[in-house]
């Protein structure tokens, strides 16, 4: 026995008691408001509507979190600047196309075809950036020093920023309302915002097919092959630039839809609006473990509903007030524990062994 | 004129002269073998034959066109292929899949599918694990990949880099029995061995590699007799 704690130093120890401690925070939290009814009063159906939104909301976080993993796998960069490859479509699909379809009354007439030129838009000016950004910034640099990329992405986000912000200005642009999408479905006795059931749906069929993209292609299967060895890969015939280059695209891809269903939500887009759910993506992306596909769907899932659940849960019971507030709390301290107990992330295997 | 001619090639790492000056041909339906020891610049010879790195000088061509003006990915269709040293298998690939990847450049869907029966007649353990993970492969299985792969695309020319590298005698006599057959089909190769015992047995002519240099050349039965051979690399004094 003292062989086994022999080997436990004071910061293993250290970090047991903030694991501990974290825990015991959450439960007591959630047993305090389930128990003795702290904070305000909710009903079931309080609790399905949370749910729901945060299912919503993370079901945006895992389309956006695609497109870091993606990236991460084939070239184990963190693109920062994607962010803005979510925002540039959007805005643009803002500015060019809902805004005039809306006006001419196209939009309620026709709304299926209306948000699929949208979407598509929004998706072909996101995948441009993308390519773009892919071949001037990051492309010279693939054989610099891993930290060279990720300062140059974080000088690509703030390009791409100020650009947009030059062309449509620094003031938020109303995302057109459907009319179709106005109040709810009742589905098997619970009511759901029927926008919030369209982004869940819509991300669900894109994260299915993405996920078919990859595994059962043969662009695919290239990009799983680019992501193991760029040497091998070519040696197999595979253009290495150019898949990397659709690397790119799809998750801009998925960004720009992911753009327009939070315009259907949020009802307004502007220059800055790629900031924080870039963030959060990214930290889903972690938390399912980067380089997973399926983990940054769970994990974008699962940040969606913590930090929708969480505040009314955990930080009422705890006689935190205005809880909703700090859902970004949550979101990051989650960042952090992931970061320091668990890198891989939830479900990732241990990619810093295997390929550094 | 012979099927690959590597003519006064220099290549380089930074600043570090890897290949000082190589001249290699390699007739059509031969097997050739480069021998060497560690760090003798062997894999540097063949990554610069497949396009992974430029010679700073000299030229390599095939079937006499100069492959420098091309990229690596585009030389697989110029019908040179290459199993790389420790097999380059991708590991989170199915076995399938991998193989798939090997006829990458291939748009024939009836060809490929008569090779992938054929790779999986010429390695029945292949076609048992069809479905698994490359990585969960023993090192055997998984050079046995990595030959099967680089055959999918056709090849005329095979360039093997260490095949036996690692493997137990009864896999190491099985690599390199399906070398002779693979080249009785047709497919020239260019050998690459530490294993000097094995390759020259198998091979028609050979290359002795030092230090970035071409110091002998010969027949391979010659070279199992030469003396400098026998001592530095057979280990027969
Ligand atoms: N990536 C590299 N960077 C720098 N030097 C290298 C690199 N790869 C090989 N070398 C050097 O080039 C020489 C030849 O290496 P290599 O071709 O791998 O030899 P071999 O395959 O015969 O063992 C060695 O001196 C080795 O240290
Ligand atoms: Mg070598």
């Amino acid at each position: 026995m003292s062989q086994r704690f022999k080997d436990i130093d004071y910061i293993d120890l250290l970090l047991w008691l903030f694991r501990a401690v974290i825990i015991i925070i959450v439960i007591w939290g959630t047993v305090a408001k389930i128990f003795l009814g702290r904070g305000n009063a909710y009903t079931a159906d309080d609790w399905i509507d949370f749910f729901v939104s945060g299912l919503s909301q993370g079901s945006l976080y895992a389309l956006i979190a695609l497109g870091y993993t993606l990236v991460y796998g084939v070239l184990f960069m963190i693109n920062f600047a994607h962010g803005e490859f979510f925002m540039s479509g959007t805005m643009t699909a803002t500015v060019f196309v809902a805004l005039p379809l809306s006006a001419s009354g196209f939009l309620d007439e026709h709304p299926i075809i209306g948000m699929l030129a949208i979407m598509l838009t929004a998706m072909l000016i996101s995948i441009g950036v993308a390519v773009l950004t892919e071949r001037v910034a990051y492309r010279p640099l693939r054989r610099a020093p891993r930290l060279v990329p990720l300062i140059t992405a974080i000088g690509a986000s703030f390009f791409w920023q100020y650009f947009f912000r030059g062309l449509y200005g620094s003031s938020l642009v109303p995302f057109p309302e459907l009319a179709v999408l106005q109040g709810k479905y009742n589905l098997f006795g619970i009511e759901i915002l029927k926008t919030r059931a369209v982004v869940v749906v819509a991300s669900v069929v894109m994260l299915v097919g993405l996920y078919f993209f990859v595994m059962r292609t043969k662009t695919g299967k290239a990009i799983r092959a680019v992501a193991e060895d760029k040497d091998v890969a070519a040696l197999m015939g595979i253009d290495v630039d150019r898949t990397i280059a659709i690397t790119f695209a799809t998750g801009a891809a998925m960004a720009g839809a992911a753009g327009v269903l939070y315009g259907l939500v949020f009802r307004q887009v502007h220059f800055f609006m790629g900031f924080v759910p870039g963030i959060k993506a990214f930290t889903a992306a972690v938390l399912g473990g980067i380089g997973s596909i399926p983990g940054a769907a769970l994990g974008g899932l699962f940040l969606g509903v913590i930090e929708a659940v969480g505040p009314p849960l955990f930080l009422e019971g705890l006689g935190i007030p205005g809880g909703h507030q700090l859902k970004d709390v949550i979101a990051f301290t989650m960042l952090v524990l992931v970061l320091i107990f668990r890198p891989q992330g939830i479900i990732g295997e241990r990619l810093a062994e295997k390929k550094a | 004129m012979a099927l690959l001619e590597v003519t006064d090639v220099h290549t380089y790492y930074g600043n570090i002269h890897a290949l000082k000056g190589i001249s290699i041909s390699v007739a059509e339906g031969e097997i050739v073998s480069l021998i060497g020891g560690n760090g003798a610049g062997k894999t540097t010879t063949l990554r610069t034959i497949s396009g992974l790195l430029r010679p700073q000088h000299g030229s390599v061509t095939l079937n006499g066109e100069d492959l420098h003006q091309y990229k690596a990915h585009q030389l697989v269709s110029k019908g040179i292929a290459m199993v790389p040293e420790g097999r380059g298998v991708f590991a989170r690939l199915s076995v399938a899949e991998n193989l798939e990847m090997g006829a990458y450049h291939r748009n024939d869907k009836d060809g490929i599918a008569d090779d992938l029966k054929r790779a999986y007649a010429l390695f029945p353990r292949l076609d048992e694990r069809k479905t698994q993970v490359a990585g969960t492969l023993s090192g055997g299985e998984q050079q046995m990949l990595a030959m099967a792969r680089a055959m999918m695309s056709r090849p005329t020319l095979l360039l093997l880099d260490e095949p036996s590298m690692g493997l137990a005698p009864v896999l190491v006599e099985l690599i390199f029995s399906t070398i002779a057959d693979i080249n009785k089909e047709g497919t020239t190769i260019l050998l690459v061995e530490q294993n000097a015992h094995m390759a020259l047995q198998v091979a028609h002519r050979g290359y002795v590699l030092q230090t970035g240099e071409i110091v002998l050349q010969d027949s391979a039965k010659n070279l199992q007799r030469n003396a400098m051979v026998q001592k530095a690399y057979l280990g027969i004094d």
